[in-house]
């Protein structure tokens, strides 16, 4: 190749007029969009506050200084759901991945896993998570089994993962379908066992595949871990409701709706980013 | 005289396509064996075969005088004797050169990483491509990729090299740079069966030239014989459309 040096290049005259040009184009853009923002936030603020029930809304969703008073007790609730988040989380993942491998095996002495994997992903995918929660947290109690703990935080959590591990077993699934038989075939042309074919060449780039759709899944996993409050856990919903019911004031909620929201946005804008990327390379790569 | 392949009536089929009917080829030591022919006229599933990608409706094919089309063998302890190199490359996108060629050496013959990095390295400064040993697939130019794959199917020390029409897929300036090493590889001696469309490097390195039409072989013997005085009129009416094409 040969070298190309841009140091000694200064741009002609029509490409200095085209810039100017393409400047007043971006100015006109930009003022377009401010005043277009402006009249649609505007008329919605206006609609807001305008409206009969305002001062009541007001008062009983927006009061700061209880907002501030209450921050506490669901900052608190809020770490219960981080920790279930993350906790579940790891869980959600180990568990997942061992149901698409048994799901995408061939292995005729698995036989019988396949089948119970199968059968596992539709039943917790089919079942309302809160279902799933209500019948895991009094059901597995009133069994009376010695050793398993009536902990409504442990139960919450099994509930949780017991559902959520078979969404994201599908999402791994998926990827490793995604991945092009050719692959399978090199690797097996190697002398590389089917294991191995799995383990170093069809499951990484499979992982790397799904990453955003996990990502997502992660974002709703910590909105979900909220669904547990209904057994009684002190999370940051909970919280809310207790102070709420209280004072009849429901700034509590709206609290908590914050606080997930200072979580779940960043979150979301990453894996947004990352789905991007992981595009821009495909295209970058071509066909694979 | 023994033969490092044998191939005794194999038949395949897919459905009711019959790809393979009752084909019979023999590959002795250090020789090359060219398979010509028409898109679909079996090629790429004989080697698939061979590789037992692909298992076999009937017949036999035989490995250094021992059956591999036996049901009960170990597929992995044959495919370790062959290397394959596919039209489409097949490098592993999220691997280095480097880690692509190692991966069998370490997992399979179980090398150590530092034995199976050095003999990887001369390799790849053997055929120019020393400087890419760290760098991703996919910012290698196409006839780069598949001379890696190339070099990934030697790295086990095939005991036979099957190679699919190694080059349909390149741009045509890189052609050459991928048949040179074939090239070199058989001045070494090594055994080979490959399909191809460039029937000027079939002259070049064929001990035998096999033209396939619907599933069996119509006419075999030098390439001189076959490619330059071909008896069957089928061969014929295929070599005056290649030499159409321009690609004689």
């Amino acid at each position: 190749m040969t070298e190309r040096n841009n140091s000694a290049w200064s741009p002609s005259s029509r490409e200095l007029e085209r810039q100017g040009s393409r400047r007043a184009i971006n100015r006109k853009q930009v003022f377009i969009a401010a005043v277009s923002s402006l009249l649609v936030l505007g008329t919605l603020a206006l609609v807001l506050v305008t409206s009969p029930g305002w001062q009541t809304v007001k008062s009983t969703f927006f009061d700061v200084e209880y907002g501030k008073e209450v921050f506490p007790t669901v900052i608190r609730g809020l770490w219960i759901n981080l920790q279930l988040t993350f906790i579940g989380g790891a869980a959600i993942g180990v568990i997942a991945l061992g149901l698409a491998l048994l799901r995408t095996t061939k292995s005729p002495t698995l036989t019988p896993f396949r089948f119970l994997a199968t059968a596992y992903v539709d039943i917790f995918r089919g079942a309302p998570l809160i279902l799933i929660i209500l019948l895991v947290g009094f059901g597995v109690p009133a069994l009376g089994l010695k050793g398993i703990s009536s902990n409504v935080i442990f139960l919450g959590t099994v509930a949780v993962v017991l559902t959520y591990s078979a969404y994201v077993a599908e999402v791994i699934r998926s990827g490793i379908l995604s991945i092009h038989p050719s692959q399978r075939a090199a690797a097996r042309s190697l002398g590389l066992s089917s294991g191995q074919t799995m383990r170093y060449v069809v499951l990484p780039q499979a992982i790397r595949r799904v990453v955003p759709p996990l990502l997502n899944d992660f974002v709703s996993l910590l909105k979900d871990t909220g669904l547990v409050s209904i057994l009684g856990v002190t999370d940051a919903v909970r919280a809310a409701q207790i102070n709420a019911s209280r004072t009849f004031n429901y700034t509590p909620y709206v609290v908590a709706a914050i606080l997930f929201l200072l979580i779940t946005i960043p979150m979301t804008r990453y894996t947004d980013r990352a789905i991007r990327q992981r595009t821009n390379a495909q295209s970058a790569e071509g066909a694979i | 005289m023994s033969y490092v392949l044998e191939l005794k009536n194999v038949r395949k089929s897919f459905g009711e396509e019959v790809v393979l009917n009752d084909l019979s080829l023999v590959v002795p030591e250090h020789t090359a064996t060219v398979l010509i022919g028409a898109s679909g006229s079996g090629k790429s599933t004989l080697l698939r075969c061979i590789n037992l990608l692909e298992t076999i409706d009937d017949g036999q094919i035989l490995l250094d005088g021992k059956e591999i089309s036996d049901p009960l063998i170990n597929v992995d302890e044959v495919r370790r004797k062959l290397g394959m190199v596919f039209q489409s490359f097949n490098l592993f996108p999220h691997k280095t050169v480097l880690e692509n060629i190692t991966l069998a050496p370490v997992k399979v013959q179980g090398k150590s990483v530092e034995e199976a990095r050095i003999a990887a390295k001369a390799l790849l400064s053997r055929f120019d491509l020393a400087d890419k040993a760290d760098q991703y697939p996919d910012r290698l130019s196409g006839g780069q990729q598949q001379r890696v794959a190339i070099i990934r199917s030697l790295a086990i020390n095939p005991r036979l090299l099957l190679l699919d029409e190694i080059t349909s897929a390149l741009d045509p300036v890189l052609v050459n740079e991928v048949l040179s090493i074939v090239r070199d590889l058989k001045h070494d001696g090594m055994t080979m069966v490959l399909a191809t469309h460039e029937m000027g490097f079939a002259t070049q390195v064929a001990d035998e030239v096999c033209f396939l039409e619907s599933g069996n072989i119509l006419e075999r013997g030098s390439a001189e014989a076959v490619l330059r005085n071909p008896t069957n009129p089928k061969t014929q009416e295929f070599l005056k459309r290649v030499h159409q094409a321009g690609r004689l």
